[in-house]
């Protein structure tokens, strides 16, 4: 079984965020990179599945040169292979990403495509569909759990209301959720590999799409100043008596 | 028109998101002087009397055996054809994960663009010029201001936007029925199972949630949590850093990659408030941060503050606690 996974170079930002001076994007001078959550978790369950079934797991990032660093950490983990469609946008908008993902699928047929449910940064939650779209392929989003039974895919999401199970055939796509497994962490085997390893890099002509970032900002944040209660044990009957006010001492 | 993307009740009822939307239709419908639609899956019902209420003046329904799943791509290829027959000026949908997928289904087999997660659509002063959208990004941490260029302005809408309490002056609602021709050659997902959650309470209905990180130090410090939690009527949270380390399940994530929650009290214990684990509490009514570290960001956004090691914090809490309510 062959898995592909759709991983998105994005600044790991802490509890503060700063802007260019243009406002167009995260000063990302003094941060490190990584990929989201729910693609580390699609990146495992790749892994996995070819582990089981001899298959492979490849990895597939649409960004500039540095993005190779997140397929690396991708081939670290265990992926064996890896392609970068070249764009010098480091975030491009949703319809050229699809596009540009769509391309370079026609040439590599895997039986299940991941992606994240959601890029970390930009957060659009669409290129899957987008892409699943253009290659009239089942799909499935929100997908915490995946199991494989011949030329079928089982595939387990948490709806509203309860659980859900949905089937398709192969090959297929499916957007998965952080919680669809606890990603290793990779071996210094594993660094030592995919740091040999090459990047495939292709080129497809990319049009820009028709959702342009003009600005980025901080949303308002309305708080008052912090009462603090106190400094350790002694703070207890203050914290006590908030509790009392909101009328959660039963 | 503008069209609207109506998400059903159990009894047929617009959901509750879908009230949003429709407000924020009516808003974009009056700034441009045109119509509001709406399009939902499924028999009229009731829907016609509660949308005449809402300022609604077309009801367009689909229908078509496998539109019954709710599976997005057949939402979205039928959303697709009646957007190509009605052209409307703009398609809102709920920001909620089923309808954003249909609605990326559409914009894909459209060609156009689509907006999610908007807190704000500005349409262009004269015809043709590009609208503005205000936009979440990664559940919020930012804000960002984008240019949607296209003729037809797909967007969803974040949930939470109020819905002003009046309703318009009733309309007559004609109901008109589209039975999409969903392409048979597409293969599809399947729904095979469906199973109801069990009853009980959970992060995102806790009154209380009380939530432990890396300061609490492993699955073993967590009994403090329950405990305090037990006594409070809440449920117990974590941030990744617990999840990563196996000390708590992902379910009990709160956060951009977890989950939102908004109770009247968020119990944050040596949780330091990176943007992602604040996105997920930050609409909490008020915060009690617990934490060794009086500048840590979640100590200076929250409403009260305790410095001090959660060890000795939490035990004592529960000890006068207990002397109060005499158990
Ligand atoms: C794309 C992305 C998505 C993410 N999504 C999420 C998410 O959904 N949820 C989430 O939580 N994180 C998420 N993260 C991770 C996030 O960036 C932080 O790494 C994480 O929230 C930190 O967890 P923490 O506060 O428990 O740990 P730390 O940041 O290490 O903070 C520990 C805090 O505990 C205090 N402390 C230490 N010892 C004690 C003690 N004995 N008593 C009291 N206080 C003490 C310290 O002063 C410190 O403030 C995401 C990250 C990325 C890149
Ligand atoms: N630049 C990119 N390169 C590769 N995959 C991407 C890229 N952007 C988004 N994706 C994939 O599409 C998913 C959804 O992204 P988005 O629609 O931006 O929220 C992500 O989780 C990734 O799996």
């Amino acid at each position: 079984m062959d898995v592909l996974v759709c991983v998105k170079r994005v600044p790991a930002v802490g509890s503060e965020i700063l802007l260019t001076a243009d406002a167009t994007a995260i000063d990302t001078r003094h941060l490190g990179f990584t990929i989201g959550p729910h693609e580390e978790c699609a990146v495992e369950e790749a892994v996995r599945i070819a582990e089981r079934t001899g298959g492979s797991a490849g990895v597939l990032t649409v960004g500039p040169p540095e993005a190779d660093e997140q397929l690396r950490y991708a081939m670290s983990m265990g992926a064996d292979h890896a392609v970068r469609v070249d764009d010098p946008v480091a975030d491009p908008d949703p319809e050229t990403t699809a596009a540009a993902i769509t391309a370079a699928l026609r040439g590599l047929p895997p039986d299940v495509v991941l992606f994240g449910e959601a890029s970390a940064d930009a957060g659009h939650a669409q290129v899957g569909f987008r892409v699943a779209c253009a290659l009239r392929r089942p799909v499935v989003g929100g997908v915490k759990g995946i199991g494989l039974d011949g030329d079928r895919v089982t595939l387990r999401c948490d709806a509203p209301d309860g659980v859900e199970v949905h089937e398709a055939p192969l090959p297929a796509v499916a957007a998965v959720l952080e919680g669809l497994n606890l990603p290793r962490y990779p071996t210094i085997k594993g660094r030592l590999r995919a740091k040999k390893a090459t990047v495939r890099v292709i080129a497809p002509d990319l049009s820009t799409g028709r959702l342009r970032t003009l600005r980025l900002r901080h949303r308002p944040e309305a708080r008052a100043e912090t009462v603090v209660l106190g400094r350790g044990a002694a703070a207890a009957p203050a914290v006590v008596d908030v509790l009392a006010d909101l009328g959660m001492v039963r | 028109m503008v069209l609207t993307v109506i998400e059903r009740n159990g009894d047929g009822t617009p959901t509750a998101e879908s009230a949003e939307v429709l407000a924020a239709a009516r808003d974009l419908a009056e700034q441009l002087g045109v119509p509001v639609a709406a399009v939902a899956v499924g028999d009229a019902g009731d829907l016609p009397d509660d949308l005449a209420k809402r300022g609604v003046a077309q009801l367009h329904l689909l229908q078509h055996a496998l539109l019954a799943d709710g599976s997005p791509s057949c939402t979205g290829e039928a959303l697709s054809q009646l957007v190509a027959a009605q052209r409307p000026a703009a398609v809102l949908a709920p920001g909620t994960d089923r309808s954003t997928e249909a609605m990326a289904w559409a914009a894909a087999e459209l060609g156009v663009p689509l907006a999610t997660a908007c807190t704000e659509i500005r349409p262009g002063i004269r015809p043709g010029e590009p609208w503005e959208v205000t936009r979440e990004r990664s559940g919020g941490i930012l804000l960002e201001d984008a240019v949607l260029d296209a003729p037809i302005r797909l967007a969803t809408v974040r949930p939470g936007a109020p819905v002003p309490s009046e309703t318009a002056a009733a309309h007559e609602v004609t109901v008109h029925v589209l039975v999409p021709d969903l392409d048979a050659s597409v293969p599809r997902a399947r729904l095979v199972d469906r199973r109801p959650r069990a009853a009980g309470m959970t992060l995102t209905t806790a009154p209380v949630v009380v939530a432990g990180g890396r300061g609490v130090g492993g699955a073993d410090g967590d009994a403090v949590l329950e405990e305090l939690a037990g006594l409070v009527g809440g449920a117990v949270g974590c941030s990744r850093v617990a999840t990563n380390n196996g000390w708590r399940p992902h379910a009990d994530q709160v956060g951009l990659t977890g989950t939102r929650i908004s109770p009247d009290l968020y119990v944050a214990c040596g949780i330091s408030g990176a943007t992602q684990h604040w996105v997920g509490c930050m609409n909490a009514r008020s915060i009690l941060a617990v934490n060794t570290d009086p500048e840590a960001p979640m100590v200076t956004r929250a409403t009260w503050a305790v410095i001090g090691d959660v060890h000795e914090v939490l035990p004592a809490v529960i000890a006068e606690l207990r002397r109060r309510s005499g158990r």
